[in-house]
């Protein structure tokens, strides 16, 4: 059976990270992808009404916001630390800078390592500017390298 | 000219269906008590975030508490005003239980003209664990908008 570390072990040799995503039900659902072929891991959350929070504006919900940076934060610490266990998440600050609009948004993260066990990631957001964000969040995660955890 | 509210207890009953992204996850209204509005999000295979665990995505709780402090925000201000997340700062005191409905309670404490401040949290009810019952607790501010009225199509957020 293919497991997760599998999924991320091929990810990171293969420099293909869209199964590692497939492998995940939230962003099946929500319509997130990753993509590291240019070089940067950049995420991605292609519209769809269900992501809508206030109808009125139309502008996107701050949860399917907020799940895309964490998100991308979490592929962004695979890529970059020696886990192939999902880091569990600790704290989560999101600023939402403007409304998001009905079309795709982007996310890119900045990883710290702060000593063996936690990683900090900062990630932003945009939508057709990418020098416009719409929100920004500093993710800290838990990590497990030891060998053969799951 | 007179603005059209939509009354507060309105958009905590339809919660999901003023609100697109509340209906796909399945949110929905649990109870107002004492200024504090509580919604419930059931467990479902799509929100799962862990698929070795089954836990569900931090995401969702994002979403659930999010949308709970809206609502208190509203209550408090005993008017559905538009309103926006400025901030919300998450802290996950231990995963969610996999298979188990996660609640989200929040309670709008201080408005000013501006701004209203939000304490949340994220729990398992009908928990026989006292404390160990938290998953999550927050903090959020929001910005309001007096004057501009929810429109009859939805509410923020």
């Amino acid at each position: 059976m293919t497991t997760v570390a599998d999924v991320v072990r091929l990810a990171k040799e293969g420099g293909d990270v869209s199964a590692l995503v497939a492998a995940i039900p939230y962003l099946r659902f929500l319509g997130i992808s990753a993509d590291a072929s240019s070089g940067e891991l950049i995420g991605k959350m292609t519209y769809s009404d269900p992501l809508i929070g206030n109808a009125s504006i139309p502008a996107l919900h701050g949860g399917a916001i907020g799940a895309l940076l964490e998100s991308t934060a979490i592929i962004q610490a695979l890529w970059e630390s020696e886990t192939t266990a999902l880091p569990k998440i600790v704290t989560i600050t999101v600023d939402f800078l403007r409304s998001g609009r009905p079309v795709d948004t982007f996310a890119k993260g900045v990883f710290t390592k702060q000593g063996r066990r936690i990683v900090n990631v900062g990630v932003e957001a945009w939508q057709e500017d990418r020098s416009r964000p719409i929100a920004r969040a500093q993710v800290i995660f838990l990590v497990d390298e030891s060998p053969g955890s799951p | 000219m007179v603005a059209d509210f939509v009354p507060v207890a309105s958009l905590l009953e339809n919660v999901a269906r003023f609100v697109p992204h509340n209906q796909a996850l399945g949110i929905r209204f649990a109870s107002l008590t004492d200024g504090r509005v509580t919604l419930a999000l059931p467990y479902d295979d799509k929100l799962v975030g862990n698929p070795l665990t089954g836990v569900i995505h931090g995401g969702a709780i994002t979403a659930l508490l999010d949308a709970a402090c809206g609502l208190s925000v509203y209550v408090k201000l005993g008017q559905a005003f538009q309103i926006a997340t400025l901030d919300l700062r998450i802290d996950y005191l231990r995963p969610a239980t996999p298979a188990k409905e996660v609640h989200g309670r929040a309670e709008c404490f201080k408005i000013t003209r501006s701004v209203a401040f939000v304490r949340c949290e994220a729990f398992h009810p009908l928990g026989d664990q006292g404390e160990s019952d938290l998953v999550a607790v927050a903090n959020g501010t929001f910005m309001l908008f007096r004057g501009r009225p929810v429109g009859a199509r939805g509410g923020s957020p």
